[in-house]
């Protein structure tokens, strides 16, 4: 099966043939890279910009304002905070005009940790991003899951933030993404560039086919009784192993992958919150005016009657940084022990 | 390289012809009116906040006389900043859209009642909204330009901003996108240079003797030209976007202008008498070349005036906003 970045790489090329996709551009976005995680090799309308994430920001408005349709890069989503007026400009823009205008744009980030990236490759941004109204914010954590947030992205009048949690960008999925040959080793072949000279290499894209993940839905990935765990990105395949673990000891947890941050599916949330009582958020940005405090609060206030023990969230510490040695970052942001023991610890909590 | 021009001769002989300069006056006449009649009504408690362009009308004008109108690419984009009335009158606007946006009415063509005075959008001519935040079309102007570019045709974009902005990064990142070996862009960067930044002397912030000399480190075609003759700004203009139109690459205009009002209601909005004031000046021409009696441009000034007066009371009655239209258009989807 197909990676993230080879699934989201797979969206861009049928956004470009079937959804009129006209730019794809970001520092080292274009050949010979192809992206510093590969994410954009071998598609036709990518090009290179300079190392200027204010004019990317900016040159994707205008483009969209002028009728093309854009998907640029922050290469880090470390380097996407000196855009933040201009995020807030683009989410404000059809309101502001009272919808005279619209902003159709993606932009696409990777976010987190994981890739013992220090201080300026691992923070995330769905808190902050999730403070800018006007976006539709979405954050995939499987392959195919990337493949059709990305397809309904493509396809939006409004702009999108495309979170890309880094630490899976290499994980293989386990579905398959709809077109995909087989198998992996002839993917690789088909739309991997060669190491060394590419200057005459040309991918051989499998024929893909339209699959679109709408936004606002999330996905039950494992049904349980006793406690809701909801999560997305890196975090959500550790809360499904634990819940896959702790099944072992007794313990039914339901387990929530969000997928779209906004909008977001209450309903989903509610409706298991309702049948096991217990809730867990778990995310990996830093801990305070987090968006699981959100999803907290609509929690207590609609769902209070309905609740066993506290709600609870597991998030990163509210630290300037990740710090680079193995043991800083992981006593920073929530690694597989700590969720597991986060759910036990909910799932046996008595008032 | 052209040296910067500074005012020419008062006496020199007007190069345009007649009908064109009545039409620029009769323009800048009403310009100034418009901006008058919104700061009354601030002053009057009409409208929360005034900022806008009275001073700039000799450039303003002509720009937008100049300007190929239309929706889409074929057509020149504007991303404009706050002082552009002019510029919006001269593309047909009809002058009580700024005052329905000055009273915050829901009848406010460019927002709904929902931002300052000046701050136009026109999808329909191509004029991005204007944003209060002095940079940002500076980093969104390549972006139309990049689209022309690939399009074809002669449409251009156009980006205007103060002196004060130019120390914002987005001036730079403009500047550096338009002059890109691999894609130059089809764009006319303007500066209005009215040596303020609110309250702050540009003379104590710029360090570059021109702000246009900064367009020629990138091998940017560019020059400083006097920006209240309405004459010079409009052969400079139609000059400068022949040239764009044509040849496809990025011009430089840095226009010196005046500020006659202050830089917003925030600072007083009262009249500046010691800055050149290129409708007086122009009027003075016109009046020396016979093209017009001061009597005939008293009456325009005072038709101008009552118009935009009834104009006034017309929108004072107009309703405001509905507290639940707060939830349209935070997307697309919301009509």
């Amino acid at each position: 099966m197909a990676n993230m970045a080879q699934a989201i790489r797979m969206a861009l090329h049928y956004a470009e043939e079937n959804l009129g996709v006209t730019d794809i551009f970001g520092e080292d976005v274009g050949m010979p890279l192809g992206g510093v995680f590969t994410c954009t090799q071998g598609l036709k309308t990518t090009w290179n910009t300079p190392l200027d994430e204010r004019g990317i920001i900016g040159a994707a408005m205008g483009i969209a304002m002028g009728g093309g349709r854009p998907v640029a890069e922050i290469q880090f989503c470390d380097y996407v905070y000196n855009t933040i007026d201009l995020l807030k400009l683009a989410g404000n823009t059809c309101w502001s005009t009272n919808g005279d205008w619209n902003m159709p744009m993606v932009v696409r980030t990777p976010v987190g940790s994981g890739i013992r990236g220090s201080i300026y490759h691992s923070h995330s941004f769905d808190a902050t991003m999730t403070h800018i109204p006007g976006w539709k914010v979405v954050m995939p954590s499987t392959p195919l899951d990337a493949y059709g947030l990305l397809i309904t992205a493509c396809k939006e009048q409004n702009p999108v933030m495309f979170l890309e949690p880094k630490a899976l960008l290499r994980v293989k999925g386990e579905e398959r993404i709809p077109g995909e040959p087989d198998d992996d080793r002839q993917l690789s072949k088909m739309i991997d560039a060669p190491l060394g000279d590419r200057t005459q290499w040309k991918p051989q894209w499998p024929t893909l086919e339209a699959y679109a993940v709408p936004f606002g839905k999330g996905k039950k990935v494992r049904e349980g009784s006793q406690l809701t765990v909801v999560s997305y990105g890196r975090t959500l395949p550790l809360c499904a192993k634990a819940a896959a673990a702790l099944a072992d000891e007794g313990i039914s947890a339901e387990v929530i992958d969000l997928r779209s941050l906004w909008p977001y599916d209450w309903e989903l949330i509610k409706e298991s919150v309702q049948k096991t009582g217990r809730v867990l958020f778990v995310n990996e940005d830093t801990e305070v005016t987090n968006f699981g405090e959100h999803l907290m609060r609509r929690t207590v206030e609609e769902l209070f009657y309905s609740l066993l023990a506290p709600p609870r969230l597991l998030a990163g510490k509210f630290l300037p940084g990740i710090g680079l040695a193995d043991s800083l970052e992981m006593a920073s942001v929530p690694q597989q022990g700590d969720i597991t023991a986060a759910m036990r610890s909910l799932a046996s909590e008595q008032p | 390289m052209s040296r910067p021009r500074l005012i020419k001769e008062a006496s020199a002989p007007l190069q345009l012809d007649k009908e064109l300069l009545l039409r620029i006056h009769d323009l800048m006449v009403k310009t100034r009116a418009l901006e008058e009649r919104l700061i009354q009504m601030y002053k009057q408690g009409h409208g929360y906040f005034w900022i806008g362009g009275p001073g700039e009308e000799a450039f303003n004008v002509p720009l937008g006389m100049l300007m190929k109108k239309g929706q889409g690419p074929a057509y020149d984009y504007l991303h404009a900043h706050y002082r552009q009335s002019g510029t919006i009158l001269a593309l047909g606007e009809e002058p009580i859209g700024a005052l329905r946006q000055m009273k915050n009415t829901a009848t406010d063509p460019y927002s709904g009642g929902r931002n300052f005075a000046g701050h136009f959008s026109l999808k329909k001519y191509n004029v991005a909204p204007v944003s209060s935040p002095i940079e940002v079309q500076y980093a969104v102007a390549p972006g139309t330009a990049m689209v022309q570019k690939r399009v074809g045709g002669d449409g251009i974009t156009i980006v205007t901003g103060g002196d004060a902005g130019t120390a914002e990064g987005d001036f730079a990142s403009c500047l550096v996108w338009s002059s890109r070996p691999v894609n130059p862009l089809p764009i006319l960067i303007i500066v209005t240079n009215n040596k303020w930044g609110i309250s702050t002397s540009g003379d104590g912030q710029h360090g570059e003797a021109r702000i246009s000399d900064r367009a020629k480190a990138f091998g940017i075609q560019a020059k400083t030209i006097n920006g209240n003759d309405p004459v010079e700004a409009y052969n400079e203009l139609k000059e400068a976007m022949e040239y764009v139109r044509k040849e496809r690459k990025p011009y430089f205009i840095e226009a010196l202008v005046s500020r006659l009002y202050g830089h917003s209601s925030a600072s007083g909005a009262n009249y500046v008498g010691d800055e050149v004031d290129c409708l007086k000046q122009f009027e003075a021409r016109l009046e020396q070349e016979g093209f017009m009696t001061r009597q005939q441009m008293d009456d325009l000034r005072n038709r101008y005036t009552e118009e935009l007066a009834a104009a006034a009371r017309q929108v004072r009655d107009e309703p405001q906003p509905d507290p639940d239209s707060i939830w349209k258009h935070i997307y697309a989807e919301d009509k």
